[in-house]
């Protein structure tokens, strides 16, 4: 077998060796190449895990949807009135819309304009925006309590218990550093409630939140500003399977027909969807793998047309050789396999020391952002890449190979040992 | 040996026909040394050239150790090449990034002789050539006459049945000239059939027939005395 033939290979090294500035000049094009396709495909992966790692907590085909005031006059209503979502809407989605997994009403004091509540504990004080919930929050985005605490459960909301889950902030705040709050009390306007766990601050691409905010019971927020069946605004979660934008339309249109607002009414109804941002952020990454994809692979195809050209311009320079080699007795798919396998091993080499050397980037890099708030971590190129890239080369290799070696084969030996 | 019937060979340079070969006969028994001789331009080379399977004839039949070589493909022509051919060139035609170890392994290495045999054998024949002490040099360290010796050895280690040289001094000065003749005779003495493509008369008295070339057919066939190398130096 040609390929495992120990002389075969001294053929090789013996005419590559022979001119080494060109084997050199060769072996940097593709290196270049495939340097440029695993550091590129390596770098949009690291984003692509960044933006993963963002938004790992929350619900990607979530939405959000809160009251506004209508902007047409309808049945009777004229327009400017103000929309208040209630309690009641909850389950009239949740019947209505099947594709809703999770919906989680949310009211708050504080944020949009209002004051927030004022927090009192001992001689420390401090305004924290207080959040009313549901504990099904905790399905929709991920509320990460810290050792020995817990969220809001259902018993807090059925009798509406005076318990809190406070931020990090608000502990470091109210609390002394060695000091456990939980079982602590704190005043909540006026009134004592008990902490029951503290949350890990975590950017949830809703877009607001805060380290200090405080959370406590659904029920319990409603007695306390008398707020009534208000809702500030809903947390909703899609079945993974479903599109949340369509989910979106469905739930603002239930939400027009039951507060009577005129269906083209743009203004009356908010929403927020997160699936839409997310499928933004990850058609970018795709965007950008698959542009990092076609550069590499661009230049990896420039890097191996060099090699198939500079061997063309070594087939001419041997063509005495060749000719010499024939006369001997090499047959002439023996020639064309040895200038094949040349331009096979020039490229593997090459693609070898470039995937080598792109790794290393794509770990200094990372060492390198570390510590730096960018969305970028582990930038891996997958293995399918990297075999991917060498199936390339070598098909590549073997298909600009034949041009020379096709070449070779043209020049008839007799002609070859004339030629001076 | 070699046994050519009504050889033809024309080559079409533009529109016109250049007819090289006219119909030759001529045989080649085993053991005999003959010269090929002629002007420039009267066909020897191409005559030497269809013997060495280098290019192909229009017309006519060329039997070489009874073998019958016709419809040559290329991989065909490389083979019977390697097993029945040795060629000695006038530039020597060695491959200048190998040693002469390497240079003359090259035709084994193309039988498929394993490595070691190979090596054995190539030390084997440039000791014959007397260049035991140059197997690892490069041919451009080598002088001409000695890079012919390769040459020689290279052709040699093959062990063909017929050696062809082709003006395998006319690149070399006259005392290189004649002990590298003196080493084809040798070789001849040992039973090589060989045959010498030359213009120098000199050359030609070296064999033991010559055959003159004019125009495409031979004018003349004869059995000479052979003039022994040695005698020169």
């Amino acid at each position: 077998m040609l390929l495992f033939n120990r002389d075969t290979w001294q053929e090789i090294f013996g005419s590559i060796q022979k001119n080494r500035a060109r084997t050199i000049i060769t072996v940097i094009g593709v290196l270049w190449g495939i340097f440029i396709y695993i550091a590129l495909s390596g770098a949009a992966k690291g984003l692509d895990n960044g933006f993963e790692e963002e938004f790992k907590d929350v619900a990607m085909n979530s939405m959000f949807v809160w009251a506004q005031q209508t902007s047409v006059p309808y049945a009777g209503f004229k327009t400017g009135r103000a929309i208040q979502l209630k309690l009641e809407n909850v389950d009239l989605l949740k019947s209505r819309i099947p594709e809703i997994q999770f919906i989680a009403p949310r009211i708050v004091k504080g944020v949009f304009g209002g004051d927030p509540g004022s927090i009192v504990r001992g001689d420390k004080s401090g305004t924290y925006n207080v959040y009313g919930d549901y504990p099904v929050l905790a399905k929709i985005a991920n509320q990460k309590i810290y050792e020995g605490g817990r969220f809001i459960n259902q018993g807090d909301i059925e009798e509406a218990r005076k318990v809190c889950v406070i931020g990090e902030r608000t502990q470091k705040e109210l609390f002394e550093k060695a000091e456990n709050p939980i079982g602590e009390f704190i005043r909540i306007d006026k009134v004592f409630f008990k902490v029951v766990g503290v949350k890990k601050y975590e950017e949830n691409g809703g877009g607001f939140g805060d380290d200090g905010d405080i959370f406590i019971p659904f029920a319990t927020f409603k007695k306390l500003y008398n707020t009534g069946d208000d809702v500030g605004w809903l947390a909703i979660a899609a079945y993974d399977n479903v599109n949340v934008v369509k989910v979106e339309d469905k739930v603002k249109k239930v939400l027009k027909k039951t507060h009577q607002i005129a269906p083209e009414d743009e203004r009356a109804i908010g929403s927020f969807n997160l699936g839409e941002m997310f499928g933004k952020i990850t058609g970018f990454s795709d965007g950008l793998t698959f542009l990092s994809l076609v550069v590499g692979i661009a230049t990896i195809i420039a890097g191996v047309i060099g090699i198939g050209n500079i061997l063309l311009i070594s087939v001419k320079e041997r063509t005495k050789e060749l000719g010499v080699r024939r006369a001997l007795g090499a047959t002439p798919s023996e020639v064309r396999g040895q200038i094949i396998l040349e331009s096979v091993f020039l490229t593997m080499i090459s693609g070898v020391f470039g995937i080598v050397l792109g790794a290393f980037v794509l770990r200094g890099v990372d060492a390198a952002t570390q510590d730096m708030d960018i969305p970028y971590a582990n930038p891996t190129v997958p293995v399918a890449y990297i075999l991917g890239a060498l199936l390339i080369m070598v098909v590549l290799g073997t298909l600009i190979g034949l041009i020379p070696a096709q070449r070779a084969m043209s020049i008839k030996p007799i002609d070859a040992l004339r030629e001076e | 040996m070699i046994k050519i019937k009504g050889l033809h060979k024309s080559y079409r340079i533009g529109k016109n026909s250049l007819h090289v070969l006219k119909g030759i006969n001529f045989n080649v028994e085993e053991g005999e040394m003959v010269a090929i001789m002629g002007s420039s331009g009267s066909g020897k080379s191409t005559l030497l050239n269809i013997i060495g399977m280098l290019d192909v004839a229009d017309e006519g039949e060329y039997t070489l150790d009874n073998i019958e070589i016709k419809d040559l493909d290329e991989t065909k022509a490389a083979k019977y090449r390697n097993r029945f051919l040795g060629f000695i060139f006038q530039s020597f035609n060695l491959i200048n990034y190998k040693t002469a170890l390497e240079n003359v392994e090259l035709p084994l290495y193309y039988q498929k002789v394993p490595r070691k045999e190979r090596q054995e054998k190539a030390t084997q024949y440039l000791a014959k050539v007397g260049l035991t002490d140059w197997i690892k040099h490069l041919p451009s360290e080598l002088s001409g006459g000695q890079k012919q010796r390769v040459a020689i050895a290279r052709a040699m280690a093959a062990e063909p049945k017929v050696l062809l040289a082709d003006e395998p001094t006319g690149a070399l000065d006259s005392t290189t000239s004649n002990e590298v003749m003196q080493l084809i005779q040798e070789i001849n003495d040992e039973g090589k059939t060989i045959l010498v493509v030359t213009h120098e008369n000199d050359i030609a008295n070296m064999c033991k027939r010559i055959v003159q070339l004019k125009d495409g057919v031979i004018i003349e066939d004869k059995i000479v005395e052979q003039v022994r190398a040695l005698a020169h130096v």
